[in-house]
């Protein structure tokens, strides 16, 4: 059959792409978890020009499209910066720019994800913490985040796959992950452009799935914790 | 006799002209108060009256507006205070217990000995057992909170507050969110410690409790202190129209 055929014939390219794929998704996973909590933090802080900072921040993610925040970081601050000797071939190419959008991109729905995490926590919790001499900061470790972490982490896992799927943009800057794989293949093979796209689909939904069953699984184990 | 005692003995806890809002309603109305060492202060009154929003000044849970506090030697309306450091000797019992639920027992009280470096991990366990027996939960060290009825929850958070051993405590209507079977308990653990000496701010709705306990009773209606006394003073000779019509009410 012409389908595994192709499926066999573009495994080789296709798992050097599922790795770029992930790679990138890891990485901006990270760097946004770590944006999420700071910012997240900023939101529910009751220091005005954070709380300011952060809204700007999530404003500006929230009411514009991945693909132009993309062109922006990679061709407009190229553009902008060259002339101070700016390139981002130097630091790592089409690949360190997507990466710096997608983190941003998910940074500010993790904070988000994380404010709402944190307000749901009963506001006694840190009034105990704090009348037994706990700083701000420690109640906030030891108490209030740990009790925020399971409520938020369903959101946080729906992030992830999210984020997974949005690496597919990052293909338009030329890194040669899943979906731009599937482009150049599609265009080399006119006649079987139908089987290859819907292969790559099924990569896509292969490491989704897998992460929705790993996050099924983490779920289960910490709220037995609790 | 005991009351002129408690008169001479040093003040723990001074307020002066107390006022707070919270935006535009004026919650409390120039409070001045004094405490004394090892006394043991019933604030009663109706809902809305100040009386809880007045205890979490005491330790800066609300930040007062106006006036002046000092627990304790320090002047906690300081903006410069560390007020951490002044909370460590001040403990706070919650109305609905706000024990730590991603804690169990033990780690519940020995959280804030540990973390602010007080005792070691050893010395605080050893300590939080002794405090478990005094409240009669040495058999829970292990739960957790939700394993806990809410007489249970209240005496751990007794535990926890003692486990710093402060010089004062604050009790925010410790027993008003208790089924009425588990009043008794909670209010015994007080009472040992009122005997104990330990200096108490009460706020209350159980009058029996403060008539038996207290060493003075402060009604307070809409921000106002509007009488204060010994127990006798208030439930059998008040003298002020709006306390006795509460009195008549509660009693």
């Amino acid at each position: 059959m012409a389908f595994f055929e192709v499926l066999a014939g573009s495994v080789n390219t296709f798992i050097a792409a599922l790795g770029e794929t992930v790679k990138l998704a890891i990485v901006s996973l990270i760097i946004a978890t770590v944006l999420g909590i700071i910012f997240g933090l900023f939101t529910v802080s009751k220091v005005k020009i954070l709380e300011w900072i952060s809204a700007i921040y999530i404003g500006i993610i929230r009411g514009t499209p991945l693909l132009v925040q993309t062109f922006i970081i990679y061709y407009g601050l190229a553009q902008v910066l060259r002339p101070l000797g700016f390139q981002w071939k130097l630091i790592g190419g089409p690949f360190t720019a997507g990466a710096v959008a997608l983190s941003l991109n998910a940074g500010a729905y993790m904070a988000e994800i994380i404010r709402g995490g944190i307000e749901s926590v009963d506001r006694g919790q840190m009034e105990a913490a704090r009348s037994l001499g706990l700083s701000y900061g420690k109640a906030m470790q030891k108490i209030v985040l740990p009790q925020a972490f399971f409520t938020m982490l369903p959101a946080i896992i729906n992030q992830f796959i999210i984020t997974l799927k949005d690496t597919s943009l990052i293909s338009i800057i030329g890194i040669r992950e899943l979906t731009q794989n599937g482009k150049i293949l599609a265009a080399n093979s006119s006649t079987k452009v139908m089987i290859i796209w819907v292969i790559v689909a099924l990569y896509y939904l292969v490491v989704c799935t897998i992460l929705s069953k790993i996050a099924k699984v983490v779920e289960r184990k910490v709220s037995h914790g609790k | 006799m005991e009351n002129k005692n408690i008169a001479e003995r040093p003040v723990k806890i001074s307020v002066k002209g107390l006022r707070k809002c919270f935006g535009e309603l004026e919650v409390l109305k120039s409070m001045d108060v004094e405490v004394h060492e090892g006394e043991v202060v019933c604030l009663i009154g109706p809902s809305g009256s100040g009386k809880s929003t007045f205890l979490r000044c005491l330790n800066k849970l609300e930040e007062a507006n106006g006036g002046e506090i000092i627990v304790d030697g320090q002047k906690i309306t300081d903006k410069k205070i560390n007020i951490n450091k002044v909370r460590e000797n001040i403990g706070m019992v919650f109305q609905h217990f706000n024990l730590f639920s991603n804690l169990n027992i033990i780690d519940n009280i020995t959280l804030a000995p540990v973390e602010l470096k007080i005792m070691s991990k050893e010395d605080a366990r050893k300590r939080a057992m002794e405090l478990l027996k005094r409240v009669g939960l040495e058999d829970k060290a292990d739960a957790y909170p939700s394993q806990l009825s809410g007489g249970q929850k209240q005496r751990c958070a007794i535990a926890r507050s003692l486990a710093m051993s402060p010089d004062i405590m604050l009790f925010d209507e410790p027993t008003s969110a208790l089924d009425p079977e588990m009043v008794g308990e909670v209010l015994d653990v007080m009472k040992g410690l009122a005997k104990d000496g330990m200096t108490m701010v009460i706020v209350t709705h159980e009058m029996g409790f403060a008539r038996e306990v207290a060493d003075r009773i402060i009604f307070m209606d809409g921000g106002y202190i509007v009488e204060e006394g010994t127990p006798d003073e208030i439930f059998n000779h008040a003298k002020e129209e709006r306390t006795i019509s509460f009195l008549n009410k509660v009693l």
